[in-house]
Protein backbone atom coordinates (compact mmCIF):
# COMPACT_ATOMS: atom_id res chain seq x y z
CA UNK A 1 0.00 0.00 0.00
CA UNK A 2 2.73 2.41 1.02
CA UNK A 3 4.73 1.37 -2.01
CA UNK A 4 1.73 2.18 -4.22
CA UNK A 5 1.28 5.65 -2.70
CA UNK A 6 4.96 6.41 -3.09
CA UNK A 7 4.83 5.22 -6.67
CA UNK A 8 1.74 7.31 -7.46
CA UNK A 9 3.34 10.46 -6.01
CA UNK A 10 6.55 9.80 -7.90
CA UNK A 11 4.65 9.16 -11.13
CA UNK A 12 2.58 12.35 -10.81
CA UNK A 13 5.71 14.39 -10.16
CA UNK A 14 7.51 12.92 -13.13
CA UNK A 15 4.55 13.44 -15.48
CA UNK A 16 4.21 17.08 -14.40
CA UNK A 17 7.94 17.80 -14.62
CA UNK A 18 8.01 19.33 -18.16
CA UNK A 19 5.46 21.95 -17.03
CA UNK A 20 7.92 23.45 -14.57
CA UNK A 21 11.28 22.95 -16.11
CA UNK A 22 13.32 24.07 -19.04
CA UNK A 23 15.08 22.00 -21.63
CA UNK A 24 18.22 21.68 -19.56
CA UNK A 25 16.48 20.01 -16.64
CA UNK A 26 14.50 17.89 -19.07
CA UNK A 27 17.59 16.61 -20.84
CA UNK A 28 19.15 15.81 -17.47
CA UNK A 29 15.97 14.00 -16.38
CA UNK A 30 15.90 12.10 -19.67
CA UNK A 31 19.47 10.98 -19.11
CA UNK A 32 18.66 9.90 -15.55
CA UNK A 33 15.66 7.92 -16.81
CA UNK A 34 17.79 6.39 -19.54
CA UNK A 35 20.17 5.00 -16.92
CA UNK A 36 17.27 4.01 -14.68
CA UNK A 37 15.85 2.01 -17.58
CA UNK A 38 19.10 0.34 -18.62
CA UNK A 39 19.93 -0.32 -14.97
CA UNK A 40 16.56 -1.98 -14.55
CA UNK A 41 17.25 -4.14 -17.60
CA UNK A 42 20.71 -5.14 -16.35
CA UNK A 43 19.20 -5.88 -12.94
CA UNK A 44 17.04 -8.64 -14.44
CA UNK A 45 20.19 -10.57 -15.25
CA UNK A 46 22.40 -9.72 -12.29
CA UNK A 47 19.99 -8.66 -9.57
CA UNK A 48 17.38 -11.33 -10.16
CA UNK A 49 19.23 -14.26 -11.72
CA UNK A 50 22.74 -13.55 -10.44
CA UNK A 51 24.45 -13.46 -13.84
CA UNK A 52 26.97 -10.62 -13.96
CA UNK A 53 27.13 -8.84 -17.30
CA UNK A 54 29.83 -6.25 -17.86
CA UNK A 55 29.01 -6.00 -21.54
CA UNK A 56 25.55 -4.51 -21.72
CA UNK A 57 26.82 -1.87 -24.15
CA UNK A 58 26.62 -4.71 -26.68
CA UNK A 59 22.83 -4.66 -26.50
CA UNK A 60 22.62 -0.86 -26.47
CA UNK A 61 24.84 -0.70 -29.53
CA UNK A 62 23.22 -3.48 -31.51
CA UNK A 63 19.76 -2.09 -30.79
CA UNK A 64 20.83 1.43 -31.74
CA UNK A 65 22.54 0.39 -34.95
CA UNK A 66 19.69 -1.93 -36.00
CA UNK A 67 16.99 0.73 -35.69
CA UNK A 68 19.19 3.53 -37.03
CA UNK A 69 20.27 1.52 -40.07
CA UNK A 70 16.67 0.67 -40.93
CA UNK A 71 15.73 4.35 -40.63
CA UNK A 72 18.69 5.84 -42.48
CA UNK A 73 19.00 3.24 -45.23
CA UNK A 74 15.41 2.18 -45.78
CA UNK A 75 13.29 4.87 -44.17
CA UNK A 76 11.72 2.41 -41.76
CA UNK A 77 10.64 4.12 -38.55
CA UNK A 78 11.71 3.24 -35.01
CA UNK A 79 8.46 1.54 -34.02
CA UNK A 80 9.04 -1.08 -36.69
CA UNK A 81 12.81 -1.00 -36.21
CA UNK A 82 12.66 -1.80 -32.53
CA UNK A 83 11.42 -5.31 -33.31
CA UNK A 84 14.50 -6.00 -35.38
CA UNK A 85 16.62 -4.43 -32.65
CA UNK A 86 15.05 -6.67 -30.05
CA UNK A 87 15.39 -9.78 -32.21
CA UNK A 88 19.08 -9.13 -32.85
CA UNK A 89 19.79 -8.46 -29.19
CA UNK A 90 17.90 -11.53 -28.02
CA UNK A 91 19.87 -13.59 -30.53
CA UNK A 92 23.16 -12.08 -29.33
CA UNK A 93 22.18 -12.66 -25.70
CA UNK A 94 21.15 -16.22 -26.48
CA UNK A 95 24.48 -16.84 -28.21
CA UNK A 96 26.39 -15.66 -25.13
CA UNK A 97 24.08 -17.59 -22.82
CA UNK A 98 24.22 -20.81 -24.83
CA UNK A 99 27.99 -20.67 -24.96
CA UNK A 100 28.44 -19.83 -21.29
CA UNK A 101 25.72 -21.89 -19.64
CA UNK A 102 26.26 -24.98 -21.79
CA UNK A 103 29.90 -25.10 -20.78
CA UNK A 104 29.31 -24.13 -17.16
CA UNK A 105 30.99 -20.72 -17.40
CA UNK A 106 29.84 -18.62 -14.48
CA UNK A 107 30.79 -15.78 -12.17
CA UNK A 108 33.80 -13.75 -13.20
CA UNK A 109 34.39 -15.85 -16.31
CA UNK A 110 30.87 -15.18 -17.50
CA UNK A 111 31.42 -11.46 -16.95
CA UNK A 112 34.62 -11.65 -19.00
CA UNK A 113 32.74 -13.37 -21.79
CA UNK A 114 30.18 -10.57 -21.90
CA UNK A 115 33.01 -8.01 -22.12
CA UNK A 116 34.62 -10.01 -24.91
CA UNK A 117 31.43 -10.06 -26.96
CA UNK A 118 30.93 -6.32 -26.54
CA UNK A 119 34.55 -5.61 -27.43
CA UNK A 120 34.77 -7.65 -30.57
CA UNK A 121 31.45 -6.29 -31.73
CA UNK A 122 32.83 -2.78 -31.22
CA UNK A 123 35.89 -3.63 -33.30
CA UNK A 124 33.70 -5.36 -35.87
CA UNK A 125 31.49 -2.30 -36.32
CA UNK A 126 34.58 -0.18 -36.89
CA UNK A 127 35.03 -2.20 -40.08
CA UNK A 128 31.48 -2.10 -41.41
CA UNK A 129 31.73 0.63 -44.02
CA UNK A 130 28.04 0.42 -44.88
CA UNK A 131 27.23 1.68 -41.38
CA UNK A 132 29.85 4.38 -41.45
CA UNK A 133 32.61 2.44 -39.70
CA UNK A 134 34.56 4.48 -37.17
CA UNK A 135 33.24 7.66 -38.82
CA UNK A 136 29.82 7.02 -37.37
CA UNK A 137 26.24 6.70 -38.52
CA UNK A 138 24.10 9.84 -38.51
CA UNK A 139 20.37 10.38 -38.43
CA UNK A 140 18.94 13.49 -40.01
CA UNK A 141 18.27 15.93 -37.21
CA UNK A 142 14.58 16.71 -37.47
CA UNK A 143 12.93 19.90 -36.47
CA UNK A 144 12.25 20.09 -32.82
CA UNK A 145 9.18 22.23 -32.32
CA UNK A 146 6.47 19.66 -32.92
CA UNK A 147 5.99 16.06 -31.87
CA UNK A 148 6.46 13.38 -34.48
CA UNK A 149 6.11 10.24 -32.42
CA UNK A 150 6.04 7.94 -35.45
CA UNK A 151 9.60 8.88 -36.40
CA UNK A 152 10.68 9.91 -32.90
CA UNK A 153 11.50 13.46 -33.95
CA UNK A 154 10.37 16.15 -31.58
CA UNK A 155 10.93 18.39 -28.60
CA UNK A 156 12.96 17.41 -25.55
CA UNK A 157 9.65 17.00 -23.71
CA UNK A 158 8.63 14.27 -26.15
CA UNK A 159 11.86 12.35 -25.63
CA UNK A 160 11.44 12.80 -21.91
CA UNK A 161 7.96 11.27 -22.01
CA UNK A 162 9.10 8.41 -24.23
CA UNK A 163 11.88 7.59 -21.77
CA UNK A 164 9.51 7.98 -18.84
CA UNK A 165 7.07 5.54 -20.44
CA UNK A 166 9.89 3.05 -21.09
CA UNK A 167 11.11 3.32 -17.50
CA UNK A 168 7.62 2.92 -16.09
CA UNK A 169 7.05 -0.07 -18.35
CA UNK A 170 10.35 -1.65 -17.28
CA UNK A 171 9.47 -1.08 -13.64
CA UNK A 172 6.05 -2.71 -14.04
CA UNK A 173 7.53 -5.62 -15.98
CA UNK A 174 10.22 -6.21 -13.35
CA UNK A 175 7.73 -5.98 -10.50
CA UNK A 176 5.59 -8.57 -12.23
CA UNK A 177 8.52 -10.82 -13.11
CA UNK A 178 9.82 -10.78 -9.55
CA UNK A 179 6.49 -12.04 -8.23
CA UNK A 180 6.11 -14.66 -10.93
CA UNK A 181 7.45 -18.20 -11.18
CA UNK A 182 10.42 -16.85 -13.15
CA UNK A 183 11.26 -14.43 -10.34
CA UNK A 184 11.31 -17.17 -7.72
CA UNK A 185 13.39 -19.42 -9.94
CA UNK A 186 15.88 -16.68 -10.79
CA UNK A 187 16.40 -15.81 -7.16
CA UNK A 188 16.87 -19.46 -6.30
CA UNK A 189 19.50 -19.75 -9.04
CA UNK A 190 21.19 -16.59 -7.79
CA UNK A 191 21.33 -17.89 -4.22
CA UNK A 192 22.40 -21.50 -4.88
CA UNK A 193 22.36 -23.07 -8.29
CA UNK A 194 22.87 -26.67 -7.07
CA UNK A 195 19.96 -26.41 -4.68
CA UNK A 196 17.84 -24.85 -7.42
CA UNK A 197 18.58 -27.78 -9.72
CA UNK A 198 17.71 -30.27 -7.00
CA UNK A 199 14.29 -28.60 -6.73
CA UNK A 200 13.54 -29.38 -10.35
CA UNK A 201 14.61 -26.09 -11.92
CA UNK A 202 16.15 -26.35 -15.39
CA UNK A 203 18.67 -23.65 -14.56
CA UNK A 204 20.04 -23.51 -18.10
CA UNK A 205 16.68 -22.54 -19.54
CA UNK A 206 15.79 -19.99 -16.86
CA UNK A 207 19.17 -18.28 -17.00
CA UNK A 208 18.81 -18.04 -20.76
CA UNK A 209 15.39 -16.45 -20.30
CA UNK A 210 16.87 -13.82 -17.96
CA UNK A 211 19.54 -12.94 -20.53
CA UNK A 212 16.96 -12.76 -23.33
CA UNK A 213 14.63 -10.45 -21.39
CA UNK A 214 17.48 -8.25 -20.24
CA UNK A 215 18.86 -8.02 -23.79
CA UNK A 216 15.46 -7.21 -25.29
CA UNK A 217 14.88 -4.43 -22.74
CA UNK A 218 18.33 -2.98 -23.27
CA UNK A 219 17.88 -2.97 -27.04
CA UNK A 220 15.01 -0.51 -26.58
CA UNK A 221 17.38 1.83 -24.79
CA UNK A 222 19.62 1.53 -27.84
CA UNK A 223 16.80 2.48 -30.19
CA UNK A 224 16.07 5.49 -28.01
CA UNK A 225 19.76 6.41 -27.92
CA UNK A 226 19.94 6.42 -31.72
CA UNK A 227 16.95 8.69 -32.23
CA UNK A 228 17.76 10.96 -29.31
CA UNK A 229 21.41 11.65 -30.05
CA UNK A 230 21.17 11.13 -33.84
CA UNK A 231 24.73 9.89 -34.08
CA UNK A 232 26.33 6.54 -33.40
CA UNK A 233 30.02 5.72 -33.13
CA UNK A 234 31.20 2.19 -32.37
CA UNK A 235 33.93 3.60 -30.13
CA UNK A 236 31.30 5.28 -28.02
CA UNK A 237 28.23 3.09 -27.97
CA UNK A 238 29.92 -0.31 -27.64
CA UNK A 239 32.57 1.00 -25.28
CA UNK A 240 33.01 -0.68 -21.91
CA UNK A 241 32.49 2.66 -20.18
CA UNK A 242 28.86 2.47 -21.45
CA UNK A 243 28.49 -0.91 -19.76
CA UNK A 244 30.02 0.39 -16.55
CA UNK A 245 27.75 3.42 -16.48
CA UNK A 246 24.74 1.15 -16.88
CA UNK A 247 25.61 -0.95 -13.85
CA UNK A 248 26.56 1.95 -11.56
CA UNK A 249 22.93 2.93 -10.94
CA UNK A 250 21.74 -0.46 -9.70
CA UNK A 251 24.92 -1.06 -7.68
CA UNK A 252 24.62 2.28 -5.91
CA UNK A 253 20.84 2.00 -5.56
CA UNK A 254 20.63 -1.69 -4.68
CA UNK A 255 21.15 -4.77 -6.83
CA UNK A 256 18.09 -7.01 -7.06
CA UNK A 257 15.65 -4.37 -5.85
CA UNK A 258 12.98 -2.63 -7.92
CA UNK A 259 13.53 0.98 -6.83
CA UNK A 260 17.29 0.67 -6.45
CA UNK A 261 18.26 1.08 -10.12
CA UNK A 262 16.00 4.11 -10.46
CA UNK A 263 17.20 5.78 -7.28
CA UNK A 264 20.84 5.07 -8.12
CA UNK A 265 20.57 6.40 -11.67
CA UNK A 266 18.78 9.58 -10.61
CA UNK A 267 21.26 10.27 -7.80
CA UNK A 268 24.35 9.61 -9.87
CA UNK A 269 23.20 11.54 -12.93
CA UNK A 270 22.09 14.64 -11.07
CA UNK A 271 25.03 14.68 -8.67
CA UNK A 272 27.59 14.12 -11.42
CA UNK A 273 26.05 16.89 -13.49
CA UNK A 274 25.93 19.30 -10.56
CA UNK A 275 29.55 18.55 -9.83
CA UNK A 276 30.61 19.15 -13.43
CA UNK A 277 28.73 22.47 -13.41
CA UNK A 278 30.27 23.45 -10.11
CA UNK A 279 33.76 22.72 -11.35
CA UNK A 280 33.07 24.69 -14.51
CA UNK A 281 31.62 27.59 -12.51
CA UNK A 282 34.81 27.75 -10.46
CA UNK A 283 36.65 28.26 -13.71
CA UNK A 284 38.48 24.95 -13.43
CA UNK A 285 38.99 22.47 -16.20
CA UNK A 286 39.39 19.01 -14.75
CA UNK A 287 38.99 16.28 -17.33
CA UNK A 288 37.49 13.07 -15.97
CA UNK A 289 36.04 14.68 -12.85
CA UNK A 290 32.80 12.75 -13.42
CA UNK A 291 34.60 9.41 -13.53
CA UNK A 292 36.51 10.21 -10.34
CA UNK A 293 33.22 11.16 -8.71
CA UNK A 294 31.64 7.85 -9.77
CA UNK A 295 34.64 6.03 -8.36
CA UNK A 296 34.38 7.76 -5.00
CA UNK A 297 30.63 7.16 -4.74
CA UNK A 298 31.08 3.51 -5.67
CA UNK A 299 33.79 3.11 -3.06
CA UNK A 300 31.67 4.69 -0.34
CA UNK A 301 28.59 2.64 -1.19
CA UNK A 302 30.52 -0.64 -1.30
CA UNK A 303 32.20 0.16 2.01
CA UNK A 304 29.21 1.41 3.96
CA UNK A 305 26.10 0.17 2.16
CA UNK A 306 27.11 -3.00 0.31
CA UNK A 307 23.46 -3.74 -0.49
CA UNK A 308 22.95 -0.26 -1.93
CA UNK A 309 21.23 2.89 -0.76
CA UNK A 310 17.68 1.70 -1.29
CA UNK A 311 17.34 -1.23 1.19
CA UNK A 312 17.87 0.90 4.33
CA UNK A 313 15.47 3.53 2.97
CA UNK A 314 12.90 0.86 2.16
CA UNK A 315 13.22 -0.44 5.71
CA UNK A 316 12.59 3.01 7.13
CA UNK A 317 9.56 3.45 4.90
CA UNK A 318 8.27 0.08 6.03
CA UNK A 319 8.49 -1.52 2.59
CA UNK A 320 9.38 -5.09 1.75
CA UNK A 321 12.96 -6.18 1.17
CA UNK A 322 12.45 -6.84 -2.50
CA UNK A 323 10.75 -3.51 -3.37
CA UNK B 1 7.29 -53.64 -5.73
CA UNK B 2 10.55 -51.74 -5.56
CA UNK B 3 10.25 -48.00 -6.10
CA UNK B 4 14.00 -47.48 -6.26
CA UNK B 5 16.38 -50.12 -7.55
CA UNK B 6 20.13 -49.65 -7.42
CA UNK B 7 21.67 -52.26 -9.69
CA UNK B 8 25.38 -53.01 -9.54
CA UNK B 9 26.32 -49.36 -9.31
CA UNK B 10 29.98 -48.30 -9.57
CA UNK B 11 31.70 -44.93 -9.49
CA UNK B 12 35.36 -43.95 -9.33
CA UNK B 13 36.94 -40.55 -8.88
CA UNK B 14 40.32 -40.50 -10.60
CA UNK B 15 41.07 -44.08 -9.70
CA UNK B 16 39.57 -43.91 -6.22
CA UNK B 17 36.74 -46.41 -6.16
CA UNK B 18 34.00 -44.65 -4.26
CA UNK B 19 31.27 -47.20 -4.94
CA UNK B 20 31.77 -50.76 -6.21
CA UNK B 21 28.90 -52.82 -7.64
CA UNK B 22 26.40 -51.72 -5.02
CA UNK B 23 22.89 -53.16 -5.34
CA UNK B 24 19.84 -52.68 -3.17
CA UNK B 25 16.20 -51.75 -3.46
CA UNK B 26 13.78 -49.59 -1.58
CA UNK B 27 10.20 -50.87 -1.73
CA UNK B 28 7.31 -48.55 -2.49
CA UNK B 29 6.18 -47.05 0.80
CA UNK B 30 9.34 -48.24 2.55
CA UNK B 31 11.70 -46.43 4.86
CA UNK B 32 15.29 -47.51 4.37
CA UNK B 33 18.58 -46.28 5.79
CA UNK B 34 22.00 -46.28 4.23
CA UNK B 35 24.69 -46.34 6.89
CA UNK B 36 28.44 -46.75 7.00
CA UNK B 37 31.59 -45.05 8.23
CA UNK B 38 32.75 -41.72 6.78
CA UNK B 39 33.94 -42.12 3.21
CA UNK B 40 32.01 -45.33 2.66
CA UNK B 41 30.35 -43.91 -0.49
CA UNK B 42 26.88 -43.14 0.86
CA UNK B 43 26.67 -39.59 -0.44
CA UNK B 44 28.17 -40.71 -3.76
CA UNK B 45 25.27 -43.15 -4.20
CA UNK B 46 22.86 -40.35 -3.28
CA UNK B 47 24.41 -37.98 -5.74
CA UNK B 48 24.14 -40.55 -8.51
CA UNK B 49 20.51 -41.22 -7.64
CA UNK B 50 19.83 -37.46 -7.62
CA UNK B 51 21.50 -36.85 -10.97
CA UNK B 52 24.58 -34.98 -9.76
CA UNK B 53 26.94 -37.60 -11.24
CA UNK B 54 26.36 -40.27 -13.83
CA UNK B 55 27.50 -43.72 -12.64
CA UNK B 56 30.46 -45.42 -14.36
CA UNK B 57 28.51 -48.66 -14.49
CA UNK B 58 25.20 -50.00 -13.27
CA UNK B 59 21.66 -48.78 -13.36
CA UNK B 60 19.34 -46.75 -11.20
CA UNK B 61 15.69 -47.53 -11.79
CA UNK B 62 12.97 -45.39 -10.27
CA UNK B 63 9.34 -46.44 -10.63
CA UNK B 64 10.26 -48.66 -13.53
CA UNK B 65 12.29 -46.05 -15.45
CA UNK B 66 16.04 -45.59 -15.68
CA UNK B 67 17.05 -42.33 -14.05
CA UNK B 68 20.84 -42.71 -14.05
CA UNK B 69 22.48 -40.03 -16.18
CA UNK B 70 19.52 -37.66 -15.98
CA UNK B 71 20.10 -34.08 -14.83
CA UNK B 72 19.17 -33.20 -11.21
CA UNK B 73 16.13 -31.20 -12.33
CA UNK B 74 14.91 -34.12 -14.45
CA UNK B 75 15.34 -36.52 -11.53
CA UNK B 76 13.35 -34.14 -9.35
CA UNK B 77 10.66 -33.90 -12.02
CA UNK B 78 10.51 -37.71 -12.08
CA UNK B 79 9.56 -37.63 -8.39
CA UNK B 80 12.75 -37.80 -6.33
CA UNK B 81 13.31 -35.08 -3.73
CA UNK B 82 16.64 -34.67 -1.94
CA UNK B 83 18.29 -32.72 0.84
CA UNK B 84 21.96 -31.76 1.01
CA UNK B 85 24.31 -32.93 3.74
CA UNK B 86 25.77 -29.43 3.87
CA UNK B 87 22.55 -27.45 3.88
CA UNK B 88 22.01 -25.08 0.97
CA UNK B 89 19.30 -22.60 1.92
CA UNK B 90 18.54 -19.70 -0.44
CA UNK B 91 20.03 -17.39 2.17
CA UNK B 92 18.77 -14.09 0.79
CA UNK B 93 15.18 -15.25 0.54
CA UNK B 94 12.58 -15.67 3.26
CA UNK B 95 11.82 -19.10 4.68
CA UNK B 96 8.47 -19.08 2.93
CA UNK B 97 9.98 -18.05 -0.42
CA UNK B 98 12.51 -20.89 -0.10
CA UNK B 99 9.69 -23.40 0.14
CA UNK B 100 7.64 -21.69 -2.59
CA UNK B 101 10.53 -22.33 -4.99
CA UNK B 102 10.15 -26.03 -4.29
CA UNK B 103 6.36 -25.89 -4.39
CA UNK B 104 6.43 -24.34 -7.87
CA UNK B 105 7.46 -27.76 -9.12
CA UNK B 106 4.08 -29.22 -8.14
CA UNK B 107 1.98 -26.06 -8.48
CA UNK B 108 2.72 -23.86 -11.48
CA UNK B 109 0.99 -20.76 -10.15
CA UNK B 110 2.49 -18.72 -7.33
CA UNK B 111 -0.67 -18.36 -5.14
CA UNK B 112 -1.25 -22.15 -5.13
CA UNK B 113 2.44 -22.81 -4.53
CA UNK B 114 2.32 -20.38 -1.63
CA UNK B 115 -0.60 -22.23 -0.07
CA UNK B 116 1.20 -25.56 -0.43
CA UNK B 117 4.39 -24.08 1.03
CA UNK B 118 2.53 -22.70 4.05
CA UNK B 119 1.00 -26.11 4.72
CA UNK B 120 4.37 -27.82 4.59
CA UNK B 121 5.96 -25.21 6.85
CA UNK B 122 3.24 -25.88 9.41
CA UNK B 123 3.90 -29.62 9.20
CA UNK B 124 7.57 -29.05 9.94
CA UNK B 125 6.97 -26.52 12.74
CA UNK B 126 8.48 -23.66 10.77
CA UNK B 127 5.24 -21.73 10.30
CA UNK B 128 6.14 -19.05 12.82
CA UNK B 129 9.44 -18.36 11.09
CA UNK B 130 8.13 -18.08 7.57
CA UNK B 131 8.94 -14.39 7.09
CA UNK B 132 12.49 -14.54 8.45
CA UNK B 133 15.37 -14.57 6.00
CA UNK B 134 16.68 -18.11 5.66
CA UNK B 135 20.14 -16.86 6.63
CA UNK B 136 18.91 -16.11 10.15
CA UNK B 137 17.84 -19.68 10.92
CA UNK B 138 19.67 -21.94 13.36
CA UNK B 139 21.15 -25.20 12.06
CA UNK B 140 18.24 -27.43 13.17
CA UNK B 141 15.82 -25.05 11.46
CA UNK B 142 17.96 -24.98 8.32
CA UNK B 143 17.77 -28.77 8.23
CA UNK B 144 14.02 -28.58 8.60
CA UNK B 145 13.88 -26.00 5.83
CA UNK B 146 15.92 -28.30 3.63
CA UNK B 147 13.36 -31.04 4.19
CA UNK B 148 10.42 -28.66 3.68
CA UNK B 149 11.79 -27.47 0.35
CA UNK B 150 12.35 -31.00 -0.92
CA UNK B 151 8.89 -32.08 0.26
CA UNK B 152 7.29 -29.14 -1.50
CA UNK B 153 8.35 -30.51 -4.88
CA UNK B 154 5.86 -33.33 -4.30
CA UNK B 155 8.26 -36.30 -4.40
CA UNK B 156 7.37 -40.00 -4.29
CA UNK B 157 10.81 -40.75 -2.91
CA UNK B 158 12.68 -38.53 -0.48
CA UNK B 159 16.47 -38.81 -0.16
CA UNK B 160 17.62 -37.44 3.18
CA UNK B 161 21.35 -36.86 3.60
CA UNK B 162 22.20 -36.67 7.31
CA UNK B 163 19.35 -34.43 8.34
CA UNK B 164 19.73 -35.47 11.98
CA UNK B 165 23.38 -34.54 12.33
CA UNK B 166 23.86 -31.72 14.79
CA UNK B 167 20.38 -32.00 16.26
CA UNK B 168 19.81 -32.44 19.99
CA UNK B 169 18.14 -35.72 20.99
CA UNK B 170 14.72 -34.10 21.47
CA UNK B 171 14.97 -32.34 18.13
CA UNK B 172 16.04 -35.60 16.57
CA UNK B 173 12.99 -37.35 18.01
CA UNK B 174 10.75 -34.61 16.57
CA UNK B 175 12.25 -35.15 13.14
CA UNK B 176 11.82 -38.91 13.48
CA UNK B 177 8.16 -38.31 14.23
CA UNK B 178 7.80 -36.07 11.14
CA UNK B 179 9.33 -38.70 8.87
CA UNK B 180 7.29 -41.49 10.38
CA UNK B 181 4.16 -39.47 9.69
CA UNK B 182 5.21 -38.73 6.10
CA UNK B 183 6.00 -42.40 5.56
CA UNK B 184 2.62 -43.40 6.95
CA UNK B 185 1.03 -41.09 4.39
CA UNK B 186 2.73 -43.06 1.64
CA UNK B 187 6.06 -41.31 1.07
CA UNK B 188 9.02 -43.61 0.43
CA UNK B 189 12.16 -42.46 2.25
CA UNK B 190 15.82 -43.36 1.91
CA UNK B 191 18.09 -41.78 4.47
CA UNK B 192 21.78 -41.56 5.06
CA UNK B 193 22.30 -41.28 8.75
CA UNK B 194 25.02 -41.43 11.36
CA UNK B 195 22.69 -40.92 14.27
CA UNK B 196 21.85 -44.52 15.19
CA UNK B 197 19.11 -43.33 17.51
CA UNK B 198 17.19 -42.17 14.44
CA UNK B 199 18.07 -45.17 12.29
CA UNK B 200 16.94 -47.65 14.92
CA UNK B 201 13.70 -45.75 15.47
CA UNK B 202 12.85 -45.21 11.83
CA UNK B 203 14.24 -47.67 9.37
CA UNK B 204 12.50 -50.85 8.32
CA UNK B 205 15.52 -51.86 6.33
CA UNK B 206 19.19 -50.94 6.71
CA UNK B 207 21.92 -51.17 4.09
CA UNK B 208 25.50 -51.01 5.37
CA UNK B 209 28.20 -49.64 3.10
CA UNK B 210 31.94 -49.95 3.75
CA UNK B 211 34.68 -48.84 1.35
CA UNK B 212 32.10 -48.53 -1.39
CA UNK B 213 30.76 -52.05 -1.01
CA UNK B 214 27.62 -53.29 0.63
CA UNK B 215 28.61 -55.55 3.52
CA UNK B 216 25.26 -56.17 5.15
CA UNK B 217 21.55 -55.54 4.86
CA UNK B 218 18.50 -56.34 6.93
CA UNK B 219 16.37 -54.99 9.72
CA UNK B 220 18.07 -52.61 12.18
CA UNK B 221 18.13 -55.35 14.80
CA UNK B 222 19.78 -57.82 12.42
CA UNK B 223 22.34 -55.34 11.20
CA UNK B 224 23.58 -54.29 14.60
CA UNK B 225 24.27 -57.94 15.44
CA UNK B 226 26.09 -58.63 12.19
CA UNK B 227 29.76 -59.32 13.00
CA UNK B 228 31.05 -57.63 9.85
CA UNK B 229 29.13 -54.50 10.66
CA UNK B 230 30.24 -54.49 14.26
CA UNK B 231 33.81 -54.80 13.20
CA UNK B 232 33.89 -52.03 10.63
CA UNK B 233 31.58 -49.54 12.13
CA UNK B 234 29.34 -50.08 15.07
CA UNK B 235 32.08 -51.56 17.17
CA UNK B 236 33.58 -48.14 17.52
CA UNK B 237 30.36 -46.23 17.96
CA UNK B 238 28.53 -47.09 21.13
CA UNK B 239 25.86 -44.42 21.15
CA UNK B 240 23.26 -47.10 20.37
Amino acid sequence: MRARLLLAALGAGLIALPQFSGNYVLSLATLALYFAFTGQAWNVMMGFAGQLSLGHSLFVGLGAYAAAALFVKFGIGPWAGLWLAMAICVAAGAAIGLLAFRFGISGVYFALLTIAFAEFTRIGFDHIGWLGGPGGLFLKVGQRTSWDLADLRGTPAMFYYVMLALTAGAFALCAWLLKSRAGYYWQAIREDEDAARALGINTFRWKLLAVAISAAMTSLAGVFFAFYYNNLFPEQIFHISQSIEIILGPIVGGVGTLFGPILGAVLLTTLADSLTNLVAAMGLDIPGVKQVFYGVILLLVIMFLPNGIWPPIAKRLGLGRKD
Amino acid sequence: MALLEIRSLSKSFRGLRAVTRASFEVPEGGLAALIGPNGAGKTTIFNMAAGVYAPDAGEIVFAGNRIDGLRPDQVCAAGVGRTFQVVKPFAGMSVLDNVIVGALRAERRVPEARRLALRILEELNLGAKRDLPASSLTLPDRKRLEVARALATGPRLLLLDEVMAGLRPTECDQMVEVFRELNRDGLTILLIEHVMRAVMALAQQVVVLHHGEIIARGTPAEVVRDPAVLECYLGEETEV
